[in-house]
C-alpha cells in the first residue's frame, strides 16, 4: 500500500495498530483495548483527512498507483463476457487506447477506455495513457459498431491528456479528436461516460461526449492539468495548488456548473481502498442509466444530449 | 585618429527616450523585408517581397471578404462572465477589461453575414489580439449562434480560425464549447450545408480538436501554425529537435489534413469557386 503525502498520519496510525497487535500476539500482555482505541483514532483520521480533501489532494488521488484502471472496471464488471476488439483499420492499435464487447447482466455495452500501466514497463508500453490519433481512431471505429448493432457504449476516461508526440501531429491528433467529439455529439445509441481518473483537456472529451457523464469522487476533469496551468499562467511549476483550486476541477465543482450530470461515490480511503465496491458501485450506475436511457429513442436520444452541450457555458449578453 | 571619440562607455539611452519610426508606417516581416504599411494592406496584407501573410485580425477579412465591406454583425454584444472567478498572478476580470481596452473588441470572436460575391455568406472570425484568440463561452457560444443562423437561413458557412486554444480562464467551461461546436456543425452536416474552415496562423490545441478540423474542406493560408500541441510542448515531450516546416499549413497538406493553401489575394475567390461547384450552381464572374 502506497501512502500519499497528506495520507501520513494513517500509515503512522496503521503501523502503530499492527505493531500493538503483534505485540498482544507475541505476549501475554492484554493489548485489546489499546487496539481498539487506535482503531477508533484511524478511522476518525481518515474520516477527517478523506472528507476535507483540497483540489490537489484529489488530482493525487485520481492518479494514485494502486487506483484501479480501465482494463480492471471491465474484467471486474464483464468477467469472461469481455472480448477485446483491436485496431483502427488504418494505422495500427493503440496500446493506451483499449477496448471491446462485454456483458452486464444480459445486457451487451461497447467499452472504450484508456489503458495506464502498472509499473515502468506497462507503463511505457501503455504510452501512459497518452492515446495517439489512432488509438481515438479505434474508439470511434467501435462506436460506429456499436451504433450499427444498436450496442449502448461505456467510455472510461483515465488520461493526462492526447500524446502531443512529433507522430501524433503528423497523423492529425486536432483532426481525430475533433472528429470523435463531433460523431458522438449525434451517435444514435445510448452512451454513458465515467471519469475514473484523470480527464485532462480534449484527450478526455475526445470519448467524453455522452448521454451520461459521470465523475468518481476522487477524479478530476479540465481544460489543462493544474501542473501546465501553473507553468503558462503563473510561469513557474510551483503553483499546482493554487492552479488546481482556480481551475474548478473537483467533481463537486464540474457538478455545480453542469458539466457533468453526476458523482459517483468511493469508499472512504479512495477508490483503490475498496477496489470491489468501486467495481459494483460503478456497474450498478451503468445498469441504472442505461434503464433509464434505453427507455428514449434514438430521435429523443441524440436531441437530448445535443440540448445539454449547446446549454454549456456561461456569457453576459 | 578617428572621426569620433566615444567618451563614455556602453549605450547610454534610456529605452522610453530612443528615437523609433512611429508605428504603424513599416511594416517589417520576419525575413527582414521592409514594407509601407498602405502598401501591405492594398496587397492583403501580404509583404509583396516574400509573400509573408501577416497575422490580421476580423476586420481585415470582413473587408476582404464580404463585398463593399458591407455586412450586419451577428450578436456582437456577448462578453464573457468571470463564473469561476479566476485568478492567477492577475484576475481573469482585469484580463478581460485589459483585452478589451487595448483591442476595441468584445471577445476574441466576431461573427458576421453578408455578401460575397453577390452571395449571402455567414463569416465567424476569431481575433487573435484578444487573449490569444482564445476560446471561452463567448467564442463557443457564437459560433454556435453563427451556425444556427447559417443552418436557419440556409447560408454557407465560414469559421476563420486563429486561436491559441480554449481559454484557461475559463477551465472545464471553455473545454465543452468544443462538444458545443461540434453538435451546431454536426447539425449543418446533416442539412447540408456547406462549411468551410479556413485555419490561419496559428490554428492550435482547442480549435483544431474541434471545428478547425472539421470543414466540408479545410484549408489555409502560405506558412500559418496548425497543429494540436504547440511545437515546444512536441519538442520538449518527445526530445527531438523538430524537422524544418513541422506543423506548417504546407506540412498538414501533406499529411492530409488539409484540401488547399491559397494566397490570401485569391481566398474570396476561391471560397467562393467552391461553394458554387459544391452546390452545383452557375459559376459567379470574379467580382473580388
Amino acid at each position: 500500500m502506497e501512502y500519499l503525502d497528506f495520507e501520513l498520519p494513517i500509515k503512522e496510525l496503521q503501523e502503530q495498530y499492527t505493531k500493538a497487535c503483534l505485540i498482544g500476539e507475541e505476549s501475554d500482555v492484554d493489548v485489546s483495548n489499546t487496539c481498539k482505541q487506535i482503531e477508533k483514532k484511524l478511522k476518525e483520521t481518515k474520516k477527517e483527512i478523506y472528507k476535507n480533501l483540497t483540489p490537489w489532494q484529489r488530482v493525487q488521488l485520481s492518479r494514485h498507483p494502486d487506483r484501479p484502471y480501465t482494463m480492471d472496471y471491465i474484467n471486474a464488471i464483464c468477467g469472461d463476457s469481455f472480448l477485446e476488439l483491436h485496431g483502427d483499420r488504418n494505422f495500427k492499435d493503440d496500446k493506451a487506447m483499449v477496448g471491446g464487447l462485454g456483458k452486464i447482466g444480459d445486457q451487451s455495452f461497447m467499452f472504450v477506455g484508456q489503458q495506464k500501466g502498472y509499473n515502468t514497463k506497462t507503463r511505457q508500453f501503455r504510452n501512459f495513457g497518452m492515446a495517439n490519433p489512432e488509438g481515438y481512431r479505434k474508439a470511434l471505429r467501435l462506436m460506429k459498431s456499436a451504433e450499427k448493432f444498436k450496442v449502448p457504449v461505456v467510455c472510461f476516461v483515465d488520461t493526462p491528456g492526447a500524446f502531443p508526440g512529433l507522430e501524433a501531429e503528423e497523423r492529425g491528433q486536432g483532426e481525430a479528436i475533433a472528429r470523435n467529439i463531433l460523431e458522438m455529439t449525434r451517435l444514435k445509441v445510448p452512451i454513458i461516460v465515467v471519469i475514473i481518473g484523470e480527464g485532462a483537456s480534449g484527450g478526455a472529451l475526445g470519448i467524453g461526449v455522452g448521454d451520461k457523464v459521470l465523475m468518481l469522487e476522487n477524479t478530476w476533469y479540465s481544460v489543462i492539468s493544474p501542473e501546465s496551468c501553473s507553468s503558462i499562467l503563473w510561469r513557474s511549476w510551483e503553483f499546482k495548488e493554487q492552479a488546481a483550486e482556480a481551475l474548478k476541477l473537483t467533481a463537486t465543482d464540474m457538478k455545480k456548473l453542469k458539466l457533468i450530470d453526476e458523482i459517483v461515490k468511493e469508499p472512504l480511503g479512495g477508490a483503490h481502498s475498496d477496489r470491489e465496491k468501486t467495481f459494483t458501485t460503478i456497474a450498478g450506475a451503468i445498469e441504472k442509466y442505461y434503464a433509464d436511457l434505453k427507455m428514449l429513442s434514438p430521435t429523443d436520444l441524440v436531441k437530448n444530449r445535443m440540448k445539454k452541450y449547446l446549454e454549456m457555458g456561461e456569457f453576459k449578453g | 585618429m578617428p572621426w569620433f571619440k566615444r567618451t563614455k562607455k556602453g549605450i547610454q539611452t534610456p529605452t522610453e527616450e530612443k528615437k523609433d519610426v512611429p508605428k504603424g508606417l513599416w511594416y517589417k516581416s520576419p525575413t527582414g523585408k521592409i514594407v509601407d504599411s498602405e502598401e501591405l494592406e492594398k496587397n492583403f496584407y501580404v509583404s509583396p517581397e516574400d509573400g509573408y501573410h501577416v497575422r490580421i485580425g476580423s476586420k481585415e477579412y470582413f473587408e476582404i471578404l464580404f463585398d463593399d465591406n458591407k455586412f450586419k454583425e451577428l450578436d456582437k454584444n456577448l462578453t464573457s462572465q468571470d463564473t469561476l472567478k479566476f485568478e492567477d498572478k492577475k484576475k481573469y476580470t482585469d484580463r478581460l477589461k485589459e483585452a478589451q481596452d487595448k483591442t476595441g473588441l468584445k471577445d476574441a470572436i466576431r461573427c458576421a453575414v453578408g455578401k460575397s460575391m453577390g452571395a449571402d455568406l455567414v463569416v465567424a472570425c476569431m481575433d487573435f489580439s484578444f487573449i490569444g484568440g482564445s476560446m471561452g463561452s463567448v467564442v463557443g457560444e457564437k459560433i454556435a449562434r453563427a451556425a444556427d443562423y447559417s443552418l436557419k437561413k440556409k447560408i454557407p458557412l465560414l469559421i476563420i480560425s486563429k486561436s491559441g486554444g480554449a481559454r484557461m480562464m475559463e477551465a472545464a467551461l471553455s473545454l465543452m464549447q468544443l462538444a458545443k461546436t461540434s453538435v451546431k456543425l454536426a447539425q449543418l452536416s446533416d442539412a447540408g450545408i456547406p462549411y468551410i474552415s479556413l485555419c490561419t496562423d496559428p490554428t492550435t490545441g482547442g480549435t483544431t480538436a474541434s471545428f478547425a478540423m472539421l470543414g466540408d474542406i479545410n484549408i489555409s493560408e502560405p506558412g500559418a501554425l496548425i497543429g494540436f500541441a504547440g511545437p515546444r510542448v512536441v519538442r520538449d515531450t518527445t526530445g527531438k529537435e523538430l524537422p524544418e516546416g513541422f506543423q506548417t499549413a504546407e506540412f498538414v497538406l501533406e499529411h492530409g489534413f488539409l484540401d488547399f493553401i491559397t494566397h490570401r489575394r485569391d481566398l474570396k475567390r476561391k471560397i467562393n469557386l467552391y461553394l458554387d461547384l459544391v452546390l452545383n450552381r452557375p459559376l459567379r464572374e470574379k467580382t473580388a
